[in-house]
């Protein structure tokens, strides 16, 4: 499914929500089934900075497609970081590149972002990007 | 108890308090962080502004003369209010940092390598990591006191610390995460009996009860005006005289200048060698507005209905199961920090946000204090004499909400 999709997806998703709080317990629940970093993995070269809680994010690439996995210990985080990946894992680094990072606002959740959470928010979309681009060049 | 009486009036005149955030009432509890604003203070600022602007100090109109007037007129409210000896041993900075930023850098003339200084691990960042800097080009060793358990300084360790070599000691009266309150009066005594100076970290103690720089015979005392319902960007720096008068000054420009030639610069007395360029006045002249503000309520009104709130809230957190109060210190301020089970702080804080409820997360810039407790953060309350019952009340429900939903 291409990126732009699965984001549209995404949004419609949090749409059938009115209040913050629904938002939030789904976004607690997707966070559940985010892939997760293997232990090897969860290291500090991996955290992701300007985030209050922590956030561990690593990729691979495989076939030509990149795999995302995290994991953190704030669950709310975890939800954010599983929106991203659910977005932006198995596509080509091309794809990621190319993408538009702006569903996260159409959700409704940066509004209830504190400056933290979003300057974390703009790093984690930030080490995605950067892993898309040091795998095209190595592709 | 005369504040609850007139709680509402005095919430009337925090216009900040009506405010809806995220469509709930405000609910503030960072007061550590910063206070909220009385219209006095608001006004003063707007008042500056409209009718007095002007550059204090060097005009001879008439504006300048009132400007310099009400400037110097709110040093004189903290030379009272500290119990200072003279108005020359209070200077105004742009906060607590900056002051203590100063005179760090001013002992950069009186360390020599090998030479210690202590700090505590109840520190808040501002007053480690300038020191730190001393220690680098100082070659300088930094000593720190140890906590315990309870949020409390070690001070049989502090004992064991203190030497010869001991050139000045710097610690809070108040912690910042914890809201202990620490026997600074000992550690003076002792610093001073083998010849280190003492400088207090004040920016949490201010707030919440009256100090007497002369009672403490403390060399340093700093603390922030916008913590006593005050503006953001002002800090006071008292100093003894004496120590002032050592200190070379911190920066250079307009102002703190007696005499300017390009052979050589002579410096301005005490207090102007600190207050180079042109200050925040409108921002002084506030200060001074807020700390009026707050003594007519009293200091003693505000202590004793501040350690009400904090009874009060510490007993209802402590009926949630899984609650743990980080800082049991039977002498401390009306800040709570505390966590929920394993549930992250950071979720905690997120979800009552959005109930309108304002409480600080995180490490509170004493990443120490986490690190001894093996924590990555509290959530921090911390109260002021216009937050109310019904608030604190308010938070349970919430906290309950949130911990249902995070669990």
């Amino acid at each position: 499914m291409k990126i732009k999709d699965i984001q549209n997806q995404i949004v419609e998703e949090f749409d059938i929500f009115d209040s913050w709080m629904d938002k939030y317990e789904y976004l607690i629940e997707l966070g559940k089934s985010v892939p997760i970093i293997s232990p090897s993995n969860k290291k500090d070269d991996n955290i992701i900075k300007g985030c209050q809680s922590k956030v561990w994010l690593h990729a691979d690439i495989d076939n030509g497609f990149v795999k995302f996995y995290a994991d953190s210990d704030a669950v709310i985080t975890k939800g954010i970081i599983s929106l991203l990946i659910r977005a932006f894992s198995n596509q080509k680094p091309k794809d990621i590149i190319e993408a538009k990072m702006d569903f996260i606002d159409k959700i409704g959740l940066r509004q209830h972002l504190s400056p933290n959470r979003a300057n974390g928010l703009n790093n984690m979309i930030k080490k995605i990007k950067f892993y898309a681009i040091a795998f095209s060049k190595t592709n | 108890m005369q504040v609850l009486k007139n709680i509402e009036s005095i919430r009337n005149d925090f216009p900040i308090l009506n405010t809806k955030v995220n469509g709930n009432q405000l609910i503030y509890f960072d007061n550590a962080a910063t206070s909220q604003t009385p219209n006095c203070v608001i006004d003063s600022i707007s008042d500056y502004y409209k009718n007095l602007n002007s550059n204090i100090h060097r005009g001879v109109h008439k504006l300048s003369q009132l400007a310099t007037e009400k400037y110097e007129d709110s040093r004189r409210k903290f030379k009272e209010h500290l119990n200072a000896n003279c108005t020359s041993e209070i200077i105004f900075t742009s906060g607590t940092t900056h002051s203590i930023n100063l005179v760090s850098n001013g002992f950069i003339e009186f360390l020599n390598e090998g030479d210690e200084i202590i700090v505590s691990q109840l520190e808040h960042h501002s007053n480690i990591v300038p020191w730190q800097m001393l220690c680098e080009k100082t070659g300088a060793v930094m000593k720190v006191i140890p906590m315990n358990e309870q949020g409390e300084l070690k001070v049989s360790e502090f004992l064991k610390l203190l030497n010869n070599k001991t050139k000045i000691v710097f610690i809070n009266h108040v912690s910042n995460a914890l809201g202990t309150i620490n026997p600074i009066e000992t550690i003076i005594e002792k610093s001073h009996a083998i010849g280190a100076a003492v400088l207090i970290d004040g920016a949490q103690a201010a707030p919440h009860f009256e100090i007497d720089v002369k009672k403490l015979n403390v060399d340093f005392y700093v603390f922030s005006a916008h913590k006593l319902c005050g503006p953001t960007g002002v800090g006071i720096l008292y100093g003894k005289k004496e120590w002032l008068e050592k200190l070379p000054p911190y920066q250079g420009g307009g102002e703190m200048i007696d005499e300017v030639s390009f052979e050589k610069t002579t410096y301005a007395e005490l207090p102007n060698k600190f207050e180079a360029g042109t200050p925040n006045i409108a921002g002084v002249i506030a200060s001074g507005i807020g700390l009026d503000y707050i003594n007519n309520i009293g200091l003693k009104n505000i202590k004793e209905y501040e350690d009400y709130l904090l009874d009060y809230a510490t007993s209802k957190l402590k009926e949630i199961e899984g609650v743990k109060v980080y800082g049991e210190s039977k002498n401390k301020t009306s800040v709570i920090s505390f966590n929920i089970g394993e549930i992250h702080p950071y979720d905690i804080g997120s979800v009552i946000d959005n109930l309108g409820i304002a409480v600080r997360t995180g490490h509170h810039c004493a990443q120490p204090i986490m690190d001894y407790f093996n924590i990555p953060g509290t959530i921090r309350i911390s109260f002021c004499f216009y937050n109310t019952i019904e608030e604190i009340d308010f938070l349970i429900n919430a906290l309950k909400k949130a911990i249902k939903m995070l669990s």
